[in-house]
């Protein structure tokens, strides 16, 4: 046995009595009296999510019909970018012609060279403008939506939430799955509290909603 | 073996140090610049949050119950890591915990590692130990970048650099990054930072990480940042090492639910931050290969054991009462000698070393409530800070003015008489010193509280006097 632990727990018994005893009824007796669930219907959810979205500095493409390639094609043009990676598993239908797109699988030093990275999400929290990603098929593995500098991600309407207690509560399904969640693009204030978008994630960030 | 918190056993007197710092405008100015702008940033994003108290009643009440059961938790939270391919390391004390992690990072053979922003790596003088074990570490936050670079100590938990502005920081990076010319522009000098690590990120095998909550249902390790270098570290190397202490650990994945609404708004005034890396020990095509985690007691398990002061082991690490606190915003964080400075370094430094050193961090602070005000998790800090106060006076370490003080006071006021006595006395001993009814300058040892404020001199008839008198013409 680890005597490190022991020692350590020993300590921490004789510090606080070595109470056990009704632990579980005291966790679900702690007061949880802020909000949990949403105020907004549907379209007011959506506008919050993009008003979030914009206060971040994230472009938003709305895609009409769920046309995601029509979207991905004006994105590409609007950044004058050529190609994008993207994982294994996305759907074919969202790439439009003209461009080239490469599946996952590249080391870091090409996704590195790579010009940006296309992914879809697992859900999206609108009070706050965030994203999140379930590391597993459509979202791939971390490195591919970090190294590139140019994160471009399909959200369906349907994914989003109202409050940041309604996105945990969804995770909460994929946790064993590493997860990444994004509120915008890289970011420090770390000089002079001045914002500069973009330290070491993908500086540009931006969002289709479909 | 030994427990200590950076290097703030061999730092000045609180008071030493800031006499010396407050003279310095240049710092005074930065930090005041930096810390006004965080405020404002986090009042709009708090004002706009309806239930920001029941937030902080939830967060309070959740890490007082995980104090209360913090052996089940730490168990709980090794047993659901371990099942997830994680490995868990515990250590008493800072020597223990650096020569875990050496031991980790010699047997990768490794050379270099890269770090994500981690105080309690500084807490226990990582970097030194790693550098006396031949291993180079890369600081990746900016902020901790331009301290490791500067040859500089962090003087805010959150924003370790902001005491140095954007010419300083420019020198910095010119002179170590061998650069032959840069601009002071944020941008540029964001943008020197990312050209810098950007290499050591693709290469450097092994990674070291703090954490900001370790899950116990679940064996997750949360860490929340902005600039995306936690990301690269957790995710791109071979290897990765979690240096967590104990008091770190929260029960249930939900409970992130209130503390990632709380941390972002009061560290940095955003509503969510950037970035947030949540996994679970390891995945397969994914990451990291080998996970440690290495639990740190060093000292903790001592705070704990004080009922009045436990609840500073709440916190979560956000800056929000450094950047609230009068007395930080003029002295900057090192005047307090210590990793952790502000409200927060002023009652945990001293506790983390048994009271033995940092006696004058207690004192730091004008008890105006400005930092339980902003508190995210409701520790009581001024209360906390007067226990602390009277640990100290108890030990017998108060300074000896104060302690003839205290005596003298205990004596006057023990009876009328006594306090009758004192007044005939005071008025006589006090006439060379007092002019219009006020003392603005006391002899010796004295003096220190004449130097920044008047005393009312005792007046020529006290009401007691006056009442008597009184009863006596009516008589």
């Amino acid at each position: 046995m680890n005597s490190a632990r022991d020692e350590i727990l020993e300590r921490i018994r004789d510090a606080t009595g070595g109470a056990t005893e009704g632990r579980q009824a005291e966790y679900a007796a702690i007061p949880r009296n802020y909000q949990r669930a949403g105020t907004l219907d549907v379209a007011g959810k959506l506008e919050l999510f993009v008003d979030r979205l914009d206060d971040y500095g994230a472009t938003v493409y709305h895609a009409r019909e769920h046309d995601v390639a029509a979207c991905v094609a004006e994105a590409l043009r609007a950044r004058g970018k050529a190609s994008l990676l993207v994982p294994r598993d996305l759907p074919r239908a969202w790439l439009p012609e003209g461009f080239n797109f490469f599946r996952e699988g590249p080391s870091y030093h090409e996704v590195d060279a790579s010009e940006g990275v296309l992914t879809d999400c697992a859900v999206a929290i609108a009070s706050t403008g965030t994203i999140v990603l379930r590391h597993s098929a459509g979202e791939a593995r971390r490195a591919l939506s970090l190294i590139p500098d140019y994160h471009l991600c399909v959200v369906f309407a349907a994914q989003v939430v109202e409050t940041v207690p309604q996105g945990i509560e969804q995770m909460k399904a994929f946790v064993h799955i590493p997860i990444t969640t994004i509120a915008g693009p890289s970011a420090t204030a770390d000089i002079e509290m001045t914002r500069v978008k973009g330290v070491h994630g993908p500086r540009a960030l931006d969002v289709i909603l479909a | 073996m030994s427990t200590y918190v950076g290097d703030a056993a061999n730092a000045p007197k609180f008071q030493t140090a800031a006499k010396a710092l407050v003279n310095d405008t240049q710092v005074r100015h930065n930090v005041r610049h930096a810390t006004s702008v965080i405020r404002q940033k986090r009042a709009k994003v708090v004002g706009e949050m309806a239930d920001w108290e029941q937030l902080r009643e939830s967060g309070h009440e959740i890490k007082q119950h995980v104090m209360r059961h913090l052996d089940f938790y730490l168990d709980q939270f090794e047993k659901t890591c371990t099942a997830a391919g994680g490995q868990v390391h515990w250590a008493r004390d800072a020597d223990e915990a650096n020569s875990i992690i050496v031991g980790l990072v010699k047997a990768q053979q490794a050379k270099e590692v890269i770090k994500v922003k981690t105080m309690t790596s500084d807490e226990i003088r990582l970097n030194a130990a790693l550098e006396a074990a031949g291993i180079t570490p890369y600081e990746t936050d900016l902020a901790d970048l331009i301290v490791q670079l500067g040859e500089d100590k962090p003087s805010h938990i959150v924003v370790p650099a902001l005491h140095r502005n954007r010419m300083e920081i420019r020198r910095i990076f010119l002179d170590k990054m061998n650069l032959p010319e840069l601009s002071d522009t944020p941008e540029d000098l964001a943008a020197a930072a990312r050209v810098y690590l950007r290499e050591k990120f693709l290469r450097v095998p092994v990674a070291i990480s703090g954490a900001n909550f370790a899950i116990a249902e679940t064996g997750s390790v949360c860490v929340v940042e902005s600039e995306g270098n936690g990301r690269m570290c957790v995710s791109l190397p071979r290897v990765l090492i979690s240096l967590i202490g104990i008091e770190k650990v929260i029960p249930t994945f939900q409970d992130l639910e209130v503390y990632l609404q709380t941390l972002p708004r009061s560290a940095t005034g955003e509503r969510m931050n950037p970035y947030n890396s949540i996994w679970t020990g390891i995945t397969p095509d994914d990451g990291p290969q080998e996970f440690h985690v290495v639990l740190l007691d060093n000292g903790r398990t001592k705070v704990l054991a004080d009922r009045e002061a436990r609840e500073t082991l709440d916190c979560i690490r956000c800056g929000a009462c450094l950047n609230a606190c009068p007395v930080y915003r003029q002295t900057g964080g090192h005047a307090y000698g210590s990793v952790y400075g502000g409200p927060i370094g002023a009652i945990l430094t001293p506790q983390l070393q048994s009271m033995a050193h940092s006696q004058t961090l207690p004192y730091a602070s004008s008890l105006c409530g400005a930092c339980y005000e902003v508190c995210p998790v409701k520790i009581n800090i001024p209360e906390i800070l007067v226990h602390l106060r009277n640990t100290v006076v108890e030990r017998g370490d108060a300074p000896f003015v104060e302690k003839m003080a205290m005596k003298a006071a205990a004596y006057v006021l023990e009876s009328p008489e006594h306090l009758a006595r004192a007044r005939k006395f005071g008025r006589m001993a006090q006439s060379p010193f007092a002019k219009n009814g006020v003392i603005s300058h006391l002899p010796g040892g004295l003096d220190a509280w004449t130097a920044v404020r008047d005393l009312p001199a005792i007046p020529e008839e006290s009401f007691r006097e006056w009442w008597l008198k009184r009863e006596r013409e009516a008589g």
